[in-house]
């Protein structure tokens, strides 16, 4: 009986579940981290767009001085918008490497594991923060070189890996569930065009949320963007002002994410069938 | 299991004593897609330890069934005991124990051979003490250690399914799945694997369900087979009794046609044709 029903002496029965559960997200975080490490292309493709934003339209829109922004300089005021915007279009398209990779029969692999369905999920959010984490390291050398004046002390530094981190995990799983329900990549691509845009636009990421009329104004206050945001700028900027204050800002983004997770942890294995 | 059952009569209710003996044991197990019935009913089991073949035209239910016992897919109706677990109620105790390679790839090219196991092993929870020691074993079981540092994307498509086959086995499944394992590999390459899988069995008491469409291979591996049809067990037994069964110079071949009525060459969907294609040239 006990030959019939017994665990396999090779896979641990740790008396702490939590240990296996860590090590299970972690590898699934590490397969995608080592992809990353052998073929590193893709972090620097993913600069240009921040680099247009600011070399560009900050530059110009920084001479208007049409957008109220709080007595700051423009281009100061959208530096941390630009980051924002850089880690969600990272994100928001993340999901079509779950659909990639079903195409492959690589998720079936996972599927079949005995690590739990949320494992699954929050291991590709840890790999979609190391991405934008390194997203982040490029943004703050393209803003010192332009002379944005940015909080600089540890304490500072680490609120804004935070909010960074909040932020892609976020929109990777959004995008994750979104992968689930499509579940091809023709229909993902275009899905992920017409979300990006909405999410900068409806959020405070280059203007306030002052300036909006009221209807966009309401959709900007249920966007997680804008709750990273609003983080960013008062971490990140010399004169930054957060509207709704830290905690609330993180409470938003922690509630968002583990609705999200709750969701693309239900959703994940019907991206085979 | 003696002469030919027909595995669709209201099968005999299986002793307790017998269904811990199984490796798998399905109870009218069923699988609808709104009206299409892909498995229906299936009532059948087999012991542990032995390799298990499933043969049928393309859509006769091979790998709908295989997704339902790897607990990738919900049954619709009836369930399974696999290891002696329930695919529904206890699915994670079932993952568990099985090792599964898909007919597709599985391996991740963008890694190496070894990065692919670490992370298998990982997933299965492989004590950090113990990984190393499994990892190469299971490089020099199946004849890749001098390619553990290499990218899978540059391995030949024999080197890729013994890589597959040694990631689901680093837990030491009691129930190992083969969705067709040797699809689109060259004779040589088969024979390769034909001879790990023999010695997987011998050398971990391994069970083994593969599925395939190479008569020559469920011949040559296979202790007993099960032909499937529209989602049922059209016939079973060991591919010897099989051939007697249909005539003195029967091959399992003409087995096949017996009991499924189709051509070898007819069926399947522009999914499952184009998916095996692309595994075949990949593997190419």
């Amino acid at each position: 009986m006990s030959h019939a029903r017994g665990v396999p002496a090779s896979v641990s029965d740790s008396a702490f579940p939590g240990i296996d559960y860590a090590r299970q997200t972690l590898a699934v975080a590490e397969a995608d981290i080592r992809k990353l490490i052998h073929d590193p292309v893709e972090l620097l493709t993913r600069m240009i767009q921040p680099v247009l934003w600011l070399l560009i339209f900050g530059q110009v829109f920084t001479r208007t001085h049409a957008i109220p922004t709080g007595g700051i300089s423009y281009l100061d005021f959208m530096t941390p918008g630009v980051l924002a915007q850089s880690v969600l279009f990272g994100a928001i398209f993340y999901g079509i490497s779950l659909i990639w990779e079903r195409d492959l029969g690589i998720v079936h692999k996972f599927l079949v594991s005995p690590a739990a369905r949320s494992s699954l999920v929050l291991g590709r959010a840890i790999s979609s923060t190391v991405r934008s984490l390194c997203q982040m390291v490029l943004v703050y050398l393209l803003a010192l070189l332009l002379q944005i004046h940015l909080h600089l002390s540890p304490l500072a530094i680490v609120g804004v890996v935070a909010a960074v981190i909040f932020g892609s995990a976020v929109f990777s799983t959004f995008s994750l569930i979104a992968a689930c329900i499509v579940k091809s990549r023709e229909r993902f691509m275009g899905i992920g065009q017409v979300l990006t845009m909405p999410l900068f636009f409806a959020s405070n990421a280059i203007y306030p949320l002052a300036l909006m009329p009221i209807w966009l104004r309401n959709l900007s206050r249920v966007n997680p963007l804008t709750y990273q945001v609003d983080a960013l700028r008062s971490l990140m900027i010399v004169g930054g002002t957060t509207s709704f204050g830290l905690a609330p800002d993180f409470a938003f983004m922690a509630a968002a994410l583990a609705l999200l997770v709750a969701i693309a942890t239900h959703l994940y294995p019907k991206i085979i069938t | 299991m003696d002469g030919i059952s027909d595995a669709q009569t209201p099968t005999e209710r299986l002793s307790p004593a017998s269904a811990i003996e199984s490796a798998v044991e399905t109870r009218a197990l069923t699988r609808r897609f709104e009206s299409l019935v892909a498995v229906n009913q299936l009532t059948f089991s087999f012991p542990r330890g032995s390799i298990f073949g499933l043969l049928g035209p393309n859509g006769a239910g091979k790998s709908t069934l295989i997704k339902m016992l790897t607990t990738l897919l919900p049954p619709s109706g009836g369930t399974a005991l696999v290891a002696g677990f329930d695919i529904v109620r206890e699915p994670r105790e079932v993952r568990r124990r099985i090792g599964y390679v898909s007919q597709m790839l599985s391996a991740d090219g963008d890694l190496t051979g070894y990065e692919n196991l670490l992370i298998s092993a990982k997933l299965y929870g492989i004590s950090r003490a113990e990984r190393p020691r499994r990892i190469a074993e299971a490089l020099e079981f199946m004849d890749l250690a001098n390619a553990s540092t290499r990218m899978v994307k540059h391995y030949s498509g024999g080197m890729i399914r013994r890589l597959e086959i040694a990631q689901s086995m680093l837990h030491r499944p009691s129930v190992l799945f083969l969705d067709e394992p040797t699809v689109g590999l060259d004779p040589f390459a088969k024979q390769a694997v034909w001879k790990h899988i023999r010695d997987l069995r011998h050398e971990f008491n391994a069970t083994i369900l593969m599925t395939t469409h190479d008569m020559q291979e469920a011949d040559e591996l296979c202790e007993t087979i099960a032909f499937m049809h529209q989602g049922r067990v059209a016939a079973i037994g060991s591919p010897a009794q099989l051939k007697t069964a249909v005539g003195p110079q029967a091959t399992l071949g003409d087995v096949f046609i017996h009991y499924t009525g189709a051509e070898i060459s007819d069926g399947g969907d522009l999914r499952d044709v184009a998916r095996t294609r692309r595994t075949s040239q990949r593997l190419g």
